[in-house]
Order: C-alpha cells, then sequence, then structure tokens
C-alpha cells in the first residue's frame, strides 16, 4: 500500500490521527497552542459527514463531547492548561460513567494564562488527579510527530476499549514541530470500539460483563434503557447509596486499568542494557535527552534512556526494575519534578534521582541534560 | 551532517512560511528536516523566530543549537540573535545598520528592497530571503525550492513567489562574490 510521506505538524498529525480512528465529533474552544487541531477538524469533519461545535468555553466543550460519545459517536476535545483546568469537572463525569472520550492538552506554561506560545510539561499531574476522587484515566505522550498520529489513534482505542476517558498529553514543541513523517495507510490501522450489547431485553448498562471490567455501552436513541448520571449508581445506572454498591463500583473502575495496566503501559527504550545512568524523560524534553545521551556514549559514559509514551497509568515494574540495576536515574522535565516524584516513588530508593528542571518556557538544550548525566555518573 | 537555520524577524514578515517551505524542500530531496518555531502572543509585530534542521541523518533535538545560517530582516533580530553567533554565517537584510557586538561572518542583501521596490509586493520578502537562503547554503537546489513553495503558497500568488523565490538565488550570487 502507498504510504504518505510529509512534512506534517504535531498538531495535524493528532487531528489526522484521530479522524483515522474514525472520530465523528469534535466540540472544542480554541487556545494556543492547540488551535490548529480544532481548525483541522471544522475543515475535514464535516467531509465525512461528522460534526464540528465550536461551543462557548471548554467546559460546554467538555459536556458536549460526553453527551456525543453517549449516542455512539467517537469524540474529542482539544485544548491547553486554561482549558483543561476548566475541563476537570466534566472528565470525572466521564470517568464515573465510563463514557469514552478524547482529550488532547498541548502543554503550554501555567498556572493560570501563563505563557500562551510556550512550552511547558507542567499538567501531568493535573491530567492524572485533576478532577475530584479516585477515578481511571490513561495518559499518552507522544515524543514526535508520528506519535502524535499513532497516539491519537491509541488514545482512541483504549478509550473505546475501557470506556474511561483517555488524555493525549502534547506539548507547544511537539504540537507545532513539524518533520518529515510517513503514515500508516489506513487499512494497516486496527481501530477499536466500545463493547456493545446484543440484546434491549434485561439490558443492565453498567454491569461488568466483559473479561475487563467493561460494561457492555449501548448507543442513546437506539432503544436500550439507560440512565446516566454523576452520582454513585448500580448496575442499572439509576443512582445509589448503599456502601457496598459504590465501593464495588469504585474498586471496579480502578481495576479496569489497574489490571490492565501491563497491555496499556508502554515506553521506549534507547542503550539501557548495559547502562548506569538512566534518563527518564518524554514529549519534547525526551528528544534533548536523547540528544544528551548519545553526547554521553559518546563521551564514555553507559547511559541510556526509557521514555515514557503512557505516563498514567505509570509504569512502576519497569522503573523499579531499572533502577535495581542502575547508578542513578535523570528525570529531565519542563515543570518542578512531577515525574520525578513518581520516578523516586517505584524506585523505592534502588537508585538516585537526579530532578533536571526547566521552567522559563524553553525547550532543554542537550547540553543541560549532558552536564546532569555527567553529574550522576560520578 | 547536520545544517542548521534560524529565520528572525517580526512577526507578520512569513518567516515561518519560509521556514516550512525550507524544511520541505530538504524532504523533497529525501532528506529529513525539522522545523520549530518560537513567537509571541501578538499576531502581527513582536519577535520571530522559525528554525530548520536538515540532516541526511536521524534529527534527535529539533532546534538550532549553533546555527550555519542566521536570516534577519529586523534590527532587533540582527542584534538578539547576531551577537550569539559562532561559526555560522549571517545573512542581514542590507537596510539593517551594522553592529559590532556582532562579529560573525556576514553578508547583507537588499532583501526587503527587492521584494517592495523591485516585485512592488514587501509581502514575498519571506520569499526572497528563502531564495538568497536556498543559494547561500546549498542544501537545497532551485527546482526542488520551487515545487516546495508552489505547495505551500496561497492559490494565486504562484507565479509572484516563484518570481521572488527566482530573484532571491540571484541577489544571493551578487552578495557573495
Amino acid at each position: 500500500m502507498p504510504r504518505t510521506v510529509k512534512l506534517m505538524q504535531g498538531n495535524e498529525a493528532c487531528t489526522v490521527g484521530a479522524l483515522a480512528a474514525g472520530l465523528e465529533f469534535y466540540a472544542g474552544y480554541p487556545i494556543t497552542p492547540s488551535t490548529e487541531i480544532a481548525e483541522l477538524c471544522a475543515e475535514e469533519l464535516p467531509k465525512v459527514g461528522g460534526s464540528f461545535i465550536q461551543m462557548e468555553d471548554e467546559i460546554a466543550s467538555a459536556a458536549a463531547i460526553i453527551g456525543a460519545s453517549l449516542t455512539g459517536k467517537k469524540s474529542m476535545t482539544a485544548t491547553s492548561g486554561p482549558g483543561f483546568s476548566l475541563m476537570q469537572e466534566l472528565l470525572g463525569y466521564a470517568s464515573l460513567c465510563e463514557v469514552p472520550v478524547v482529550f488532547v492538552n498541548v502543554q503550554r506554561v501555567g498556572p493560570s494564562t501563563g505563557m500562551p506560545t510556550s512550552p511547558a510539561q507542567g499538567d501531568v499531574m493535573q491530567a492524572r488527579w485533576g478532577t475530584h476522587g479516585d477515578h481511571p484515566v490513561i495518559v499518552l505522550s507522544p515524543g514526535n510527530v508520528k506519535e502524535c498520529f499513532e497516539l491519537t489513534v491509541r488514545a482512541f482505542n483504549l478509550s473505546e476499549r475501557y470506556r474511561v476517558p483517555a488524555i493525549v498529553l502534547m506539548d507547544e514543541v511537539i504540537g507545532h514541530m513539524r518533520e518529515k513523517v510517513e503514515l500508516p495507510d489506513a487499512s494497516e490501522l486496527v481501530i477499536e470500539s466500545r463493547p456493545a450489547p446484543k440484546s434491549r431485553v434485561g439490558y443492565k448498562p453498567y454491569a461488568a460483563e466483559t473479561d475487563g471490567g467493561v460494561p457492555l455501552m449501548a448507543p442513546f436513541g437506539e432503544g436500550y434503557r439507560w440512565h446516566v448520571t454523576g452520582l454513585f449508581h448500580d448496575e442499572t445506572g439509576f443512582p445509589s447509596n448503599k456502601p457496598e454498591v459504590a465501593d464495588r463500583l469504585m474498586r471496579r473502575l480502578a481495576a479496569k486499568i489497574d489490571r490492565n495496566e501491563p497491555v496499556i503501559r508502554d515506553f521506549v527504550t534507547e542503550s539501557l542494557d548495559d547502562c548506569e545512568v538512566a534518563v527518564i524523560s518524554f514529549g519534547s524534553s525526551a528528544m534533548s535527552a536523547l540528544s544528551a545521551v548519545r553526547k554521553a556514549r559518546a563521551a564514555g559514559i553507559k547511559a541510556g534512556m526509557l521514555r515514557l509514551r503512557t505516563i498514567w497509568p505509570f509504569p512502576d515494574e519497569a522503573v523499579r526494575e531499572l533502577s535495581s540495576r542502575v547508578k542513578a536515574i535523570v528525570v529531565p522535565e519542563m515543570n518542578l519534578g512531577q515525574v520525578a516524584l513518581e520516578v523516586e516513588r517505584a524506585s523505592r530508593c534502588n537508585a538516585k534521582v537526579a530532578r533536571v528542571s526547566k521552567v522559563n518556557g524553553e525547550l532543554f538544550r542537550p547540553e543541560e541534560i549532558l552536564a546532569a548525566i555527567m553529574e550522576a555518573a560520578k | 551532517m547536520r545544517t542548521e537555520f534560524r529565520l528572525s524577524g517580526s512577526g507578520g514578515q512569513g518567516l515561518l512560511l519560509a521556514g516550512i517551505v525550507l524544511a520541505e524542500a530538504a524532504i523533497l530531496e529525501g532528506k529529513n528536516a525539522v522545523q520549530t518555531q518560537s513567537y509571541g502572543p501578538e499576531a502581527r509585530g513582536g519577535a520571530s523566530k522559525a528554525e530548520v534542521v536538515v540532516s541526511e541523518d536521524d534529527i534527535d533535538y529539533p532546534k538550532a543549537i549553533d546555527p550555519d545560517f542566521l536570516l534577519a530582516l529586523t534590527a532587533e533580530a540582527y542584534r538578539t540573535y547576531g551577537k550569539v553567533m559562532g561559526r555560522g554565517l549571517v545573512i542581514v537584510d542590507a537596510s539593517v545598520p551594522q553592529s559590532p557586538e556582532v562579529t560573525a561572518r556576514t553578508v547583507r542583501v537588499p532583501i526587503l528592497a527587492t521584494a517592495a521596490d523591485e516585485l512592488g509586493k514587501k509581502v514575498v520578502a519571506n520569499i526572497v530571503a528563502l531564495g538568497v537562503l536556498g543559494r547561500v547554503s546549498g542544501v537545497v537546489d532551485l527546482p526542488t525550492l520551487e515545487s516546495a513553495v508552489k505547495n505551500r503558497v496561497p492559490k494565486g500568488t504562484e507565479d509572484l513567489n516563484l518570481k521572488a523565490l527566482r530573484r532571491g538565488w540571484e541577489i544571493a550570487a551578487a552578495a557573495a562574490s
């Protein structure tokens, strides 16, 4: 099959990926540095029979994609930090009501309006814990333009498979960068859809019928009787205050992700086999880190890298195993140490963890990370 | 070999587009290319910078570290990025006054005047500059640049932009000699 080779922007690749995954509905409120995603969706969705709505704000945007998904349409919104903050309440609603939706957050410097056109990676913890209550989410982090395509497709697949919100956590560099990409043909992609019920008779919308504890999801408007509420609910979907119902629901929601962590987790490695100083990074920071690791190797230091493509669930086991056989782990990120906290927790003091932070709105220069690797190697 | 370009000026001059076309031309020639940008919140005005890295090999770090070529179309961009230039070549618009702070090798090319006076459209200064960069760097051929320009400029402006590109290619030769 012919493959497309072209110069493509990260935001563009994300949109093309969403369309390849079957996106039918986009609602959003444009914000730098994610705006190209809204623009392209507005252009492309009508051509494939889908819908684009520019909403009055980000709260409404998140509500609209949840509504559309409930009718059976694959749905997405894209935003940046300020908008992602506003979407948190609805993100929790999607988690509890088990509505598959994809949120794209192209990170810029925050808090608040921050630096609108400058890159940051400060929303790692917000993506995991921004909405209240324990709740399942999946967070993917593309490290180049091609992965903006691949991981957006995967975000839809995971979101549909487990009926959870999936977040594609990008940053300004990844979103705006253009590079040469070769995209797979549509026929090469595996596209998943939510598990569907076969009969209206006796349909219980929140009975956990599949192996992973994921209930079967009927599209609204097709004759299934179904109640959706942000209150805790039993298998019929109607509210319940019973402790045993609440406990069962909460634990089932968490288990959907926890039990499947081995198949969800995704990372790539570089020179880890004989590595003494490991770098753990993600997103655009990992591009600088890769350059630093190669420079360190050239200087005779046994450096390597583990690049996270899923941040949540966090790959505890992989980090623990790595920490047991290296001297130190260097964690460069464009925040004050959010992933480093997880690395410290998962490595259980096996190895020294060095935080390398950059919060001035600029991407790391490779030498900055190289210096940290040199220091850790001492 | 890695070749780094930094295109600088003010927002609205179209340097981002010039960077995109340069990267696309490199890809059309089978090379790898990465283009990044940095700009302020303004739609026009404010400092603007586009960077392009071209290489036969894999490109890990996407930004320019020690640019081989700096293009500067404003006095502000010339001073800001000119003084941090190392081994590379500064290509500055002829209207920009020289600064003792910039010690790197420099060529002065009448890019803005060529666009405004000769071609009658100052908006094509970015494509004139692209022609200059293409010729001086030797990274891409003129026919490839022409194809990339045709792919990326607004419909109906192809002829004007191709003229601007070729004119840039010509004045580069004059500046270098």
